[in-house]
Order: structure tokens, then C-alpha cells, then sequence
């Protein structure tokens, strides 16, 4: 088990490395350093003068990729942008922002809003999900199975948008029951994340129920539920204890996988509601032109979700006993 | 015959499917079973014996199917009328049921002894102290090695044999008056099911449980009922005790089930075979469901509907039997002997050997990937196949046979020894030089459903046989043709050549597989299994179809197979396999009459028979296979062996040569 998790752990060096090359190749396919500086300093009145000290300051000088007026091999490869910026991701340690803010410190802040919001929807949105899918299977091939299929694939075929504007504009506008955007630390936060998981639930509901019912479906006709219903057990008994608890695996180890980069937040709901998360930080910084943050954050979201796949492998050996990682 | 009987079924009839045209996969069937005996129900695949017994328990799949009619009497208590929830005091707790398949039967996440418990706690009001001496009581009693420890291990911890005792042990915790056991071997090795049969008829003399067997089995029903019922296309068509059953069969279906039987006797003939398929059971029958494939049929059998006729204990439906037909009855008893077919007597020419032939498969572990260990799948075999020879390769899963297969063609590596082909040793060949002798060597294999490309038609699957060799057919045109004959020489109609293979029965693509197979013109065929998915009268079809064409082409065949009857018909010689390695080999009447090893020995007296041959010696395996990852040192028989000696221990034994034709490796000798 250790050994797997050596040798995973490993394995995602090269990932990691690979992400960052081309993170790093689509970003400066588009930009060049000059378009980053002109854009902090803003396009009036600059001059190639200001726009030099701008990338030296920040160390834009140097060539992208490979500097081919240095002296020996090794600083031709190390002397260079990518060399300079990707390394130290390694470490955690995502340097500045354009404008000068530690990324660290942003992180670390706009992680706790992004949170706030993740947690609450996927923990009630898996809740309303299994049990909405196992109404359906409880009552499959009548009309309560074949109405929720259809409920299912209404609420999926429409725009997760359209359920925030049209939240925002019935519960925030019409009713004024809680505000449209916005957030404040402590407690008080507690009013302006209600909207936003409500709507992260209602919008996931329909491709979720889907996916667990057919689960649940293709659990209930295994041999072993055959058997279960053999020994004399009533269908509750048998949907619970037989076809639940196989079903579950999959869907335990589905939600393993995107714990980790609940931290990254949502980036759609948190542009939307104002939330100061990680997700709205994203946004923000490709529409700046940031190439600190954007590279920090897929660097991060990236890790994440690697950690995610390894706790899914590890997970599997807690909840299904024919599991066994070795090597 | 209603005095004692424990269940009563009356016209019981389940159907698939509510549209206009309904499969009647249950048609009316009528049986009853007496208090602690043993009925059983034979058929063929799709005859609707799985669906009478699921249709008793009311667990006929739902909603796809329903129970249209019927009554099934429970000690008089009629269960159709009950209540879901009264039902379920049935199921489990007055009526068990076993499956065919112990491996997908119990639940992957719970232990077995959990498996047990929770239908003792369901049924039973016990505390949990008692439930658990109980569960560890029955897993003891299905001869469960130390239950103790066993109670918490997971279905996947133990090997087919154990779960299917622990599917029994679970269908004993209700204490049931009636045991549905629904081909409870069918998946098991022979030794295997020699000890799962014994262990039944065990439990059924300690607690007097009835049994319903559900068989397509004849020598299993042979060993085990007391009653058989013969069913067909949804209906029962015999019932006969087994002694009458096995001495004189009634029904012309139950006659040619028989027939079809590859045995010693009719190696001389070809098998029986029954012409046309089932027919479809989606209408309404107006005669007899066996009349167009039976050979004593006569017009009447189209136009009306046969009755039952009881006799004293055995009863049949079948116009034959109508008193009002007198003249008819005499065709009875006129069996017909299959059409002769002489045997073939292989050449001196050696054309394939094998010398000291080994696959290992690594095992890797740890950060780098390490080898640390190897599974001898094939440690060290040497054999040797003459032209026009069929050489049987027998043994149970997992001692290796399928993998001599695949590396005599070179679809496995070898680890060391040698494969000659003529004057080639084809294991040393490079790629390219060994594909121009690949179509000298042909595999047919165990699945047809699996071994095509649905995605090909049938034609394009052979053709892709003669395009694929290097001195294939160039033209099209003659392709074409060739393909046709070769459809027509395996029995099937070359207009059909434009069909998928979904549109065929599992008899005809084994069929297409033995046609693609000879259109690459081959010497040597490697039969892994061909007859093991199919029924019994299908199977007899496709061993007729393999000795014509050996006759026809001179072909030399490696049939590799656990179905000693199989060999009996077919085999010139016989190499016994036990874990990589050949115990025993030799031509076939030495080692069937005479065998030598323990293990052929035991092999040999697991096969059940369908005469009651009471001066048989029984010996019974204990335990099971050993891994391969680490075979027993010494002898890797001696784990298992009746006359285990100390040198058994300690270094395997040298081949000891009993006759010109047949060695044997044991130190008995």
C-alpha cells in the first residue's frame, strides 16, 4: 500500500511538469510579456522604457523557454521564464501577483468563501440525489420512475445560467428574501451562500439522480440481489442493505475524487453571487492577463485533483474489501 | 400421487413480455414433489426450467415477465394467493434456493458470515450469540475447514466449490422443507462437483428436505433424483422415476437427449443429432412443439395437441402413446443407430511436438516494479501430435491447458522449451517468419458468442482468414466462392453469408468459427473447449461436423477439454494436466481402463455416470487446486493424494514408462 502510494505520488511529476509546460505554451502563445506589461500599466502614455523596467522587475526579461546567449547547457535551460516561474510551484510557493499581492496569502483567504459554498451543495446535493435515484428504482418501470427520468432530463438539458439569473431574480429581486450578490465573513455569510448552494443543488440534480439510478438499476439486477430476495427479504430491505450498499462504491469514490479541489470553488456561481472565493479569483485574473495566478491556480488544480485520484484509490480499499493495492 | 406431496404446481404458465405476441417461456406445467425427495427438472438452455422454479418463489423477473396462470401448492397452502409480505415467510425460510453461479451469487461486501446471519436474523427470533454459533454451526456442516476463522472472510477469499457450500449453508439457516437447487455444479469442476453432489445428497438425508434439481446434466440427474421431469419449449414432456427414466424412456425428445451423448460405444458412428432448432414460443401451438424435429412423427403430430397419458408412475405427452393409436406403437422402440462413421487412424508422421514447453507469468511488485515471483502456468509439457491424431488434453480449470494451447500458436510467449512444426521450431521464429506458418495452426475456441467481431459479417470473417496468409486466395472472385463451400461444409446456407454473427445460434457460430478456422487450410486445429457452452444436442452436431472434416482433410487436433465423455468419443490419445504439468499420458483405452495416476484416478471417478454402477470405486478429492504462483514442493499432486509417500515430498517423479503408449509421473511406479 505504501509502496502504491510512492509510486503514485512519483507519477505525478512528470503530470505536474507536463501541465505546466502547457499552461505555460497556451498562455504565451496568445500574450507576450510586452502585452502583459502594457496591460498592467495601462495602454495611455507608455513607453517601451517603462514596459523594460515593468518585465525586469518581474523577471520577463529573460527568454520563454530556452536562453540561447548563456554560457554553458545548463543555464540555457535553466535561465529562462519557465525555469524561473515553474520550479518554485513545486514548493508551493506561487510568488507574486502582477500588481504585487502575495498569491499565497490570496489563496489561502479565498479558499474559506469557496468552501462555504462546495461543501454545503455537494453534501446536500448527494443526499437529495441517492434518494431521489432510489425513489425512482424503488418504483422502477411505473409511472413515478418514467416521471423522474423525464424530470431528470428537463433539468439537464437547461443552462446552469438560467437557474442563477432566474434564482437571483425571483428569490433576491421579486421576494427579497435574501440578497442577489455579495458576502461577509463570519455568520453573516450565511444569507448570501443560501441562494448559491440551492441553485449548485437543483442544477446538478438532474445528470446526478440519472447517473446513481442506473447504478442502483444495474446493482438490482446482479445474482446476488436474486439471492437476497430468495432468502425472503422484503425489497426495502434488499434495496438498502444489498443494492445500496454495492452502489455506493462507485458513488463514494466518484465524490473522493472532486473532494480535494472543492477548494478551487465554483467558477461560474461565484462570478455570478460576488462570493470572494477561488473560483472568482480565476476569472479574474484571466481577464487580467495574470499569468502568476492563472498558472498557480491550474498548478493547484492540478495537484488537487491528483491527490483526488490517489484518495480514490485508497478509498476503494476501505469500502470495497476486494480491493487491495499492491505495489 | 397427492398423499404426501410437499409441493403441487397445476398449469402454471409464465410468459415474457405483455405485447401482442408473448414468449411463453412457461407453458402450462404440471408437477408435484413428495416430502424429501429429489426431483429433478432436465432440460436444454431456453426450455424454461430456471423460469418454473424463479415462478414458484413468485421471483420471476419483473416487470418483464408474468405468471398468467397457474397454482403451486405449498402442504396445501396455495402461494399465488398470498399476500408479498406472507411470501416472504416462504422464500428463504419453507423454500431455498441455490444458483448456478456462486461467484456472482453472494455479495461482494458483506462476509460470508453476515450473508448467513442476516437470514437467520430475518427468520428467526434469536440473539446475536445465537445467531452466530448458528452461522458458524452450518458453515461446518456444508464442510467448511475451520468456520471459525471463515465467517469473516468475503466471497472473493474463497475459492467456486466454497461459495457454493456457503450458498448452501445460507439456503440451510431457514431450515426449508424444499431446496431449489438451479444447476448447482454446472460451473464447477468435476472434482468439484463430485463433492458439492455428495454434500447435498448428505444434507438432504440429515434433514429430509426435498430437492427440485434443475439439470441439463443427464449422468448429475443419474446420481441424484428420484424423480426426473423431461421439459420442453415451455412444457413438461416426461416424468418418469429415475429408474424408469434410465431404463426406459418414453418420449422420442427424451430418446434423442440420449442419443446425442458422446460415448466409447458410438465411436464407430456418428452422433444423433435432433434436426431444427426449438421453435419460437412467441404463438400459439396447434400440435405437438417436438414434431417437426422428430423422426417419428406423423401428420397428426402437426394437427393436434398431444395429451398427457399417465402410467402407473411414468408419464408422457405424445400421441404415440394415445391407446386410441394402437398402431402407431410400434414405432416406439425403433431406436435408429446414429450413421456409421469409421475411425480414423492417424499416420507415423509426427507433425506438431512440444518439448519441455514453459510460460511463466510474472508477478511485479513494489515501487520498481519488481519481479517477484512467477505463476508457472505451463512448467514443463512435452507432447507430441501424429497427422490425423486427436490428442485430448484434459484437466481441470486453471492447471494450464487453455495456455499450451496459445503457446504452441505463439499468442503467449514461451519462457524456455521448444514448439516443432515440421522441421521449424516455431518459438524461435521472428514474427514475420512465423506467419507463414500460421495458418497451418488453427484454434477454434470455447465461446462462440465472444471469438467474432460483431461488427463483421460472417463472410468478411472468414475471408479475413484466407486474406490475412501469405499463400491466401488472390482473387475475389474466388474467394468468394471458396466461402461459400466452406458454409456449406460446415452445414450452413451460403445465402446467409451476408449476416452479422448475432443473428446466429451458438451451435452455428461455433460452425463459422470451424469454417474460418479451415479456410486457412490448416494441419493442426487447437479445439479450446469448442463443445462446453453448447447443449448437448447441439454439441453432438459440432463433434460430428470435427471428425468429418478430420476424415475429409487429414486434420490433426489438440482438443482441449474437461469432459471426459467428449474424450471418450473422439480421442485417439489422452494427456492428463495437474497444474503445468502432464501427469499421465497415453492412448486413450490405457488410460480411461487402466489409469495409473492418482489423480487421473480421481478425475475419472468424479464424472458422474448415468448407470448406477454401485461397485465403483469411489475416491474423492479433498481440497482444491493450488495456486500456481506456488505449487506444492515435491510432487504437486500429494496435497490431495490418497498414497502419499514420504518421497512425495521432496522431488517430483520422473516419467515412468508403463507401455509403449502410455507414462505415467508418480513414484508409485
Amino acid at each position: 500500500m505504501l509502496a502504491y502510494i510512492i509510486r503514485r505520488i512519483l507519477y505525478a511529476f512528470p503530470i505536474l511538469i507536463g501541465v505546466n509546460a502547457l499552461t505555460f505554451a497556451l498562455f504565451f502563445m496568445v500574450n507576450t510579456p510586452d502585452d502583459m506589461a502594457r496591460m498592467q500599466l495601462g495602454a495611455k502614455h507608455i513607453t517601451q522604457e517603462s514596459i523594460d523596467t515593468w518585465k525586469q522587475e518581474r523577471g520577463y526579461d529573460k527568454a520563454l523557454l530556452w536562453n540561447s546567449q548563456a554560457s554553458n547547457l545548463a543555464e540555457k535551460a535553466s535561465d529562462t521564464i519557465f525555469f524561473d516561474k515553474s520550479l518554485s510551484l513545486f514548493i508551493f510557493d506561487f510568488g507574486q501577483a502582477d500588481d504585487g499581492r502575495d498569491i499565497g496569502q490570496d489563496i489561502k483567504t479565498r479558499m474559506w468563501p469557496s468552501l462555504a459554498i462546495a461543501v454545503p451543495t455537494l453534501i446536500i446535493g448527494l443526499m437529495v440525489n441517492i434518494t431521489f435515484a432510489l425513489l425512482m428504482v424503488f418504483f422502477r418501470a411505473t409511472y413515478v420512475d418514467l416521471g423522474g427520468v423525464i424530470l431528470c432530463v428537463i433539468i439537464m438539458s437547461i443552462s446552469s445560467l438560467f437557474y442563477i439569473i432566474g434564482g437571483q431574480f425571483l428569490v433576491g429581486k421579486l421576494m427579497q428574501i435574501v440578497p442577489i450578490s455579495g458576502y461577509s465573513e463570519g455568520m453573516g455569510a450565511i444569507k448570501f451562500i443560501i441562494l448559491p448552494i440551492i441553485i449548485g443543488v437543483i442544477a446538478g440534480i438532474g445528470s446526478g439522480s440519472r447517473w446513481y439510478r442506473t447504478l442502483f438499476l444495474e446493482e438490482a439486477s446482479k445474482d446476488y440481489v436474486r439471492t437476497a430476495r430468495a432468502k425472503g427479504f422484503s425489497e426495502l430491505r434488499v434495496l438498502f442493505r444489498h443494492v445500496l450498499k454495492n452502489a455506493m462504491i462507485p458513488i463514494l469514490t466518484g465524490v473522493v475524487v472532486v473532494l480535494p479541489t472543492l477548494f478551487m470553488g465554483s467558477l461560474i456561481l461565484e462570478s455570478f453571487f460576488g462570493i470572494p472565493g477561488l473560483g472568482s479569483y480565476t476569472i479574474d485574473a484571466i481577464q487580467a492577463q495574470d499569468f502568476a495566478i492563472v498558472r498557480a491556480m491550474v498548478f493547484l488544480g492540478s495537484v488537487l485533483y491528483i491527490f483526488g485520484l490517489v484518495l480514490t484509490d485508497l478509498s476503494y480499499t476501505l469500502v470495497d474489501p476486494r480491493v487491495r493495492l499492491d505495489g | 400421487m397427492t398423499t404426501n406431496s410437499l409441493l403441487n404446481i397445476k398449469n402454471l404458465s409464465t410468459w415474457i413480455g405483455n405485447n401482442e405476441a408473448p414468449i411463453r417461456a412457461v407453458d402450462g406445467v404440471d408437477f408435484s414433489i413428495q416430502q424429501g425427495e429429489t426431483f429433478a427438472l432436465l432440460g436444454e438452455s431456453g426450455c424454461g426450467k430456471s423460469m418454473t422454479a424463479l415462478s414458484l418463489l413468485r421471483l420471476n423477473p419483473q416487470p418483464a415477465s408474468d405468471i398468467v396462470s397457474g397454482q403451486v401448492e405449498l402442504d396445501g397452502q396455495d402461494l399465488f394467493t398470498l399476500s408479498e409480505e406472507d411470501m416472504q415467510h416462504i422464500r428463504g425460510r419453507r423454500i431455498a434456493m441455490i444458483f448456478q453461479e456462486p461467484q456472482s451469487s453472494l455479495n461482494p461486501v458483506l462476509t460470508v458470515g453476515q450473508q448467513i446471519a442476516e437470514c437467520l436474523d430475518w427468520h428467526f427470533d434469536l440473539s446475536e450469540e445465537q445467531i452466530e454459533t448458528r452461522a458458524i454451526e452450518l458453515l461446518d456442516s456444508v464442510g467448511i475447514p475451520d468456520p471459525v476463522k471463515r465467517i469473516k472472510d468475503y466471497p472473493h477469499q474463497l475459492s467456486g466449490g466454497m461459495k457454493q457450500r456457503v450458498m448452501i449453508a445460507i439456503a440451510l439457516a431457514g431450515e426449508p422443507e424444499l431446496l431449489i437447487a438451479d444447476e448447482p455444479t454446472t460451473a464447477l469442476d468435476v472434482t468439484i462437483q463430485a463433492q458439492i453432489l455428495d454434500l447435498l445428497k448428505q444434507v438432504q438425508r440429515d434433514t429430509g428436505m426435498a430437492i427440485l434439481l434443475i439439470s441439463h446434466d443427464l449422468a448429475v440427474v443419474a446420481q441424484m433424483a428420484d424423480h426426473v421431469a423431461v421439459m420442453y419449449a415451455g412444457q413438461i414432456v416426461e416424468i418418469a422415476n429415475r429408474e424408469q427414466f434410465f431404463s426406459a424412456h418414453q418420449h422420442p425428445y427424451s430418446a434423442k437427449l440420449f442419443d446425442a451423448l458422446p460415448t466409447e460405444q458410438k465411436r464407430e458412428q456418428r452422433l444423433t443429432v435432433i434436426k431444427g432448432n426449438v421453435p419460437e414460443l412467441n404463438k400459439v401451438f396447434t400440435g405437438c412443439r417436438f414434431a417437426d424435429r422428430c423422426d417419428l412423427a406423423w401428420q397428426h403430430c402437426h394437427d393436434a395437441i398431444p395429451k398427457w397419458y399417465q402410467v402407473d408412475d411414468q408419464g408422457v405427452r405424445c400421441h404415440l402413446y394415445d391407446p386410441e393409436l394402437a398402431d402407431k406403437q410400434e414405432n416406439i422402440r425403433q431406436t435408429k443407430a446414429g450413421s456409421p462413421l469409421s475411425e480414423i487412424t492417424s499416420t507415423d508422421k509426427n507433425i506438431l511436438s512440444v518439448s519441455n514447453l514453459k510460460v511463466h507469468f510474472p508477478i511485479k511488485k513494489g515501487i520498481l516494479q519488481r519481479v517477484t515471483g512467477h505463476v508457472r502456468a505451463v512448467d514443463g509439457v512435452t507432447l507430441s501430435l501424429k497427422q490425423a491424431e486427436t490428442i485430448a488434453l484434459v484437466g481441470e480449470s486453471g492447471c494450464g491447458k487453455t495456455t499450451v494451447g496459445k503457446a504452441i500458436l505463439g499468442l503467449v510467449s514461451t519462457t524456455d522449451g521448444q514448439v516443432h512444426f515440421g522441421k521449424q521450431v516455431l518459438n524461435e521464429l521472428s514474427e514475420r517468419k512465423l506467419k507463414t506458418y500460421r495458418n497451418s495452426l488453427q484454434i477454434i475456441f470455447q465461446d462462440p458468442y465472444s471469438s467474432m467481431n460483431p461488427r463483421m459479417t460472417i463472410s468478411q470473417v472468414i475471408e479475413e482468414a484466407m486474406i490475412s496468409q501469405s499463400s491466401g486466395i488472390k482473387s475475389k472472385e474466388e474467394r468468394a466462392k471458396r466461402i461459400d463451400s466452406l458454409l456449406e461444409r460446415v452445414g450452413l446456407r451460403p445465402e446467409n453469408k451476408y449476416r452479422y454473427p448475432h443473428e446466429f445460434s451458438g451451435g452455428q457460430r461455433q460452425r463459422i468459427c470451424i469454417a474460418r478456422a479451415l479456410a486457412a487450410e490448416p494441419e493442426v486445429i487447437i479445439c479450446d473447449e469448442p463443445t462446453s457452452a453448447l447443449d448437448v444436442s447441439v454439441q453432438a452436431q459440432i463433434l460430428n461436423l470435427l471428425r468429418e472434416i478430420q476424415h475429409e482433410f487429414g486434420l490433426s487436433y489438440l482438443f482441449i477439454t474437461h469432459n471426459i465423455s467428449v474424450v471418450e468419443y473422439l480421442a485417439q490419445r489422452i494427456a492428463v494436466m495437474y497444474l503445468g504439468r502432464i501427469v499421465e499420458q497415453g492412448n486413450r483405452n490405457e488410460v480411461l481402463k487402466t489409469p495409473k495416476h492418482p489423480y487421473t484416478q480421481a478425475l475419472l471417478a468424479a464424472v458422474p455416470k448415468l448407470e448406477d454402477d454401485k461397485n465403483r470405486e469411489v475416491i474423492r478429492l479433498e481440497g482444491e487446486l493450488p495456486s500456481p504462483a506456488a505449487p506444492p514442493k515435491g510432487c504437486h499432486f500429494h496435497q490431495r493424494c490418497p498414497h502419499v509417500m514420504a518421497k512425495c515430498l521432496e522431488s517430483y517423479p520422473e516419467a515412468t514408462i508403463m507401455s509403449t503408449q502410455h507414462e505415467v509421473r508418480c513414484f508409485l511406479y
